[in-house]
C-alpha cells in the first residue's frame, strides 16, 4: 500500500437525507491514496447514493467532503466508475473497443477523427485487462465476466486516481467475480485508490483494506475483522448479530430485519 | 433523363438528399435508445400541425414543424424517467391527432394538403419548403455534430456517462428536438405513416450489417440515400407513389441486410469464442 500524505477522499461529520430518511449522518471518515476500502451495506443504505456524493451529482445534506482536497464536482476526471454489470441488447451496434474508448472521450463534445495513438491507448488497456479478444466482439454479446473486464479498461484508460465501483461483481459467478475482483487489487497495488460497494464482502475480503459498513443511518470504518463483529453488527443495526467464519468466509446470522431465514449471508436479500 | 431538369425534380431530389442524412444519421440513436415510439408519436402530431396550417392559411411544412418541436418538448417535460416515457408520448399523441381531427372540421374547404402530408409529397416541394429544408437540415446536423459522441455514451453507457460529466438530462431533450426536426424533414419525403422507412429500417439495416457505431452511420445513411434517390427515380419514371419505391427499397435494404448479418455475426460468434478461449489460457498460465 502507497498511502501519501494528501488523503483520496476526507468527510467530515457528512450527513445524506433523501426526502424524510437519513441514509446516514455525522460520517467523518478519511480515505488514504491507495487505499482499498469496501463499502458494505444492505440495500437503501445510502452505498451508492455515498458514491454520488463523491462524484458531485448529489449534496450532501450536512458536513464536508473533499477528493484529493477539492470539493466534489461533476465529470471530474480524477474519478473511475465502473458500475454493475447489466444487459446489453445483443444487436447493439457497439464494440469492446468502443466501450473502452467512451472512457478516453466519450464525454467530450463535438468531433475527433480516429487517431493511431488513441486506437493504440485503447488496445493497451484492453490488454493489460487481458481482453485483447474482445475488442471487435458486440459487448451484447460478452459474458458478465468479460463485460467487467472492458468496464475496468473504460475506467483505467482516463487514468483515474480514484477507481468507484459500484456491485460489479452483482450477477457474476464466482470465478468472474475472483478475476474482476483480482484485476482491481492489481490496479490498487500500482497506487489506484479503490472504493468498492458490495452487499457481499467476501469476494473483497482479502483485497480491502478497510470496510465501511452503513447499515439503518449508523456507520463503522475498520478493518474488516475489527468491523464484521458480532459487537460491531449489533450495534449498527441495532438488533443481536452473530458474525462466524467458516471456511475463511464471513458469515452474519440473525440480521433479522424482515428476513426470518436463520443462516445468510450479509446481502441485500437478508436485510431488507 | 429529361426529367430531370425540371425544377419540382431537382427541389425533390435536394430536399430528399438533407432528409436521408439527416434521418440516417438520427436514425441510429433512435434504435440505440429504443425511440421508435417517440419517432411515430411525434410524426402523428405532425399530422396536427399540417391541419392546423391548413385551417389558418399557413404552408403545411411550418404547421409541420412547429407541432413535432412542441410534441418533443413536451415529450420531454412529461417522459423525463425513462418508465413515463411511453405513457408520455402516448398522451401527447392522442391529444395531439385529435386536435387535428378538429382542425380538419373546421377548414372551410378539403384538406387535401393535410392529408398528403400523411404519405408525404415530396414532387410538390416549392423553393421556400426547400429553403426551409436546408436551414432546419443545417441547424439539426450541426447540433447533432456537436453533441452525437456523448449522447451515444448517454445512450449505451448511462451510468458510467454520467459519472464522467455528461448532463444526461440536457443530451436526451436536445436529442428529441434534433428527433423533431427530423421527422418534419421526412414526413415531407414519405409522409407520417412510412415515417420508420427512413428513421428505423435504414439503421436497423445497418446494425445487422457493423457492430462499429460508426461504419453504422455511414451505412444507415449510405442505405437512406440510395431508397431516397432510386426511389424518387422509380417515381418519375412509372408514375407511381415515392412513398411506396423508397419503403419498397429501404426493406429490400433491410431484408439484405439481414442476411448478410447472419453469416457476419456468425463470424464474429466464431472470433469471439477463440479469443475467449485464447483469455482462459492465459488465464490458466498466470494461475500455475
Amino acid at each position: 500500500m502507497n498511502i501519501s500524505q494528501r488523503p483520496a477522499i476526507r468527510l467530515e461529520g457528512a450527513a445524506l437525507r433523501l426526502g424524510r430518511k437519513t441514509l446516514w449522518e455525522d460520517l467523518t471518515l478519511t480515505v488514504g491514496a491507495g487505499e482499498f476500502l469496501a463499502v458494505l451495506g444492505p440495500n437503501g443504505s445510502g452505498k451508492t447514493s455515498l458514491l454520488r456524493v463523491l462524484l458531485g451529482l448529489q449534496p450532501l445534506t450536512a458536513g464536508r467532503v473533499e477528493v484529493l482536497g477539492q470539493p466534489p464536482r461533476r465529470g471530474n476526471p480524477l474519478f473511475g466508475y465502473i458500475p454493475q454489470q447489466r444487459a446489453f441488447d445483443r444487436e447493439l451496434a457497439v464494440r469492446g473497443r468502443d466501450l473502452v474508448a467512451f472512457g478516453r472521450d466519450g464525454y467530450r463534445w463535438g468531433w475527433s477523427l480516429p487517431s493511431r495513438a488513441g486506437t493504440q491507448k485503447v488496445n493497451e488497456m484492453l490488454r493489460l485487462v487481458g481482453a485483447s479478444g474482445l475488442a471487435d466482439a458486440p459487448i451484447g454479446r460478452l459474458s458478465g465476466g468479460e463485460q467487467q473486464r472492458i468496464r475496468i479498461a473504460e475506467a483505467l484508460i482516463g487514468e483515474p486516481q480514484i477507481l468507484l465501483c459500484d456491485e460489479p461483481l452483482l450477477s457474476l459467478d464466482l470465478h468472474h467475480q475472483q478475476t474482476t475482483v483480482e484485476l482491481l487489487a492489481a490496479c490498487n497495488c500500482r497506487g489506484t485508490t479503490v472504493i468498492f460497494v458490495t452487499h457481499d464482502i467476501n469476494p473483497v475480503l482479502s483485497a480491502a483494506h478497510r470496510v465501511l459498513l452503513l447499515a439503518a443511518g449508523r456507520w463503522a470504518v475498520g478493518d474488516a475483522d475489527a468491523v464484521l463483529t458480532s459487537e460491531t453488527l449489533s450495534r449498527i443495526y441495532g438488533a443481536p448479530v452473530e458474525v462466524a467464519r467458516v471456511g475463511g468466509k464471513v458469515v452474519v446470522l440473525g440480521v433479522d430485519l424482515g428476513s426470518h431465514a436463520p443462516v445468510t449471508e450479509l446481502s441485500e436479500a437478508a436485510v431488507s | 433523363m429529361i426529367l430531370w431538369h425540371y425544377a419540382f425534380v431537382q427541389h425533390a431530389l435536394i430536399a430528399g438528399i438533407i432528409t436521408a442524412v439527416l434521418a440516417g444519421i438520427v436514425g441510429t440513436i433512435v434504435t440505440t435508445r429504443n425511440m421508435s415510439f417517440a419517432v411515430h408519436g411525434v410524426a402523428e402530431v405532425g399530422f396536427t400541425g399540417a391541419a392546423g396550417a391548413v385551417l389558418v392559411g399557413l404552408p403545411t411544412g411550418v404547421g409541420v414543424l412547429a407541432t413535432t418541436f412542441a410534441a418533443a418538448a413536451a415529450i420531454g417535460v412529461l417522459g423525463v424517467r425513462l418508465r413515463e416515457r411511453d405513457t408520455a408520448i402516448g398522451s401527447v399523441q392522442a391529444f395531439g391527432v385529435g386536435l387535428g381531427v378538429l382542425f380538419l372540421a373546421l377548414s372551410p374547404r378539403y384538406a387535401t394538403e393535410a392529408f398528403s402530408i400523411l404519405f408525404g409529397s415530396i414532387l410538390a416541394v416549392t423553393v421556400d419548403d426547400l429553403i426551409r429544408s436546408l436551414v432546419v437540415g443545417a441547424i439539426a446536423l450541426t447540433t447533432l455534430g456537436v453533441i452525437y459522441r456523448p449522447l451515444l455514451f448517454a445512450s449505451v453507457d448511462p451510468e458510467v456517462a454520467e459519472a464522467r460529466g455528461v448532463p444526461l438530462r440536457l443530451v436526451s431533450t436536445v436529442f428529441l428536438l434534433i428527433l423533431a426536426l427530423t421527422v418534419a424533414e421526412a414526413v415531407q419525403v414519405v409522409g407520417v405513416i412510412l415515417i420508420f422507412t427512413l428513421l428505423i429500417i435504414p439503421a436497423a439495416a445497418a446494425q445487422r450489417i457493423t457492430a462499429n457505431p460508426y461504419l453504422v452511420v455511414l451505412y444507415s445513411v449510405g442505405i437512406a440515400l440510395t431508397a431516397t434517390i432510386v426511389g424518387l427515380a422509380c417515381a418519375l419514371y412509372t408514375s407511381w407513389p415515392v412513398s411506396f419505391f423508397v419503403s419498397t427499397f429501404s426493406f429490400v435494404a433491410y431484408l439484405l441486410a439481414r442476411a448478410m448479418g447472419t453469416r457476419t455475426r456468425r463470424a464474429e460468434g466464431r472470433r469471439a469464442g477463440e479469443a475467449r478461449s485464447a483469455g482462459d489460457r492465459q488465464q490458466v498460465t498466470k494461475a500455475s
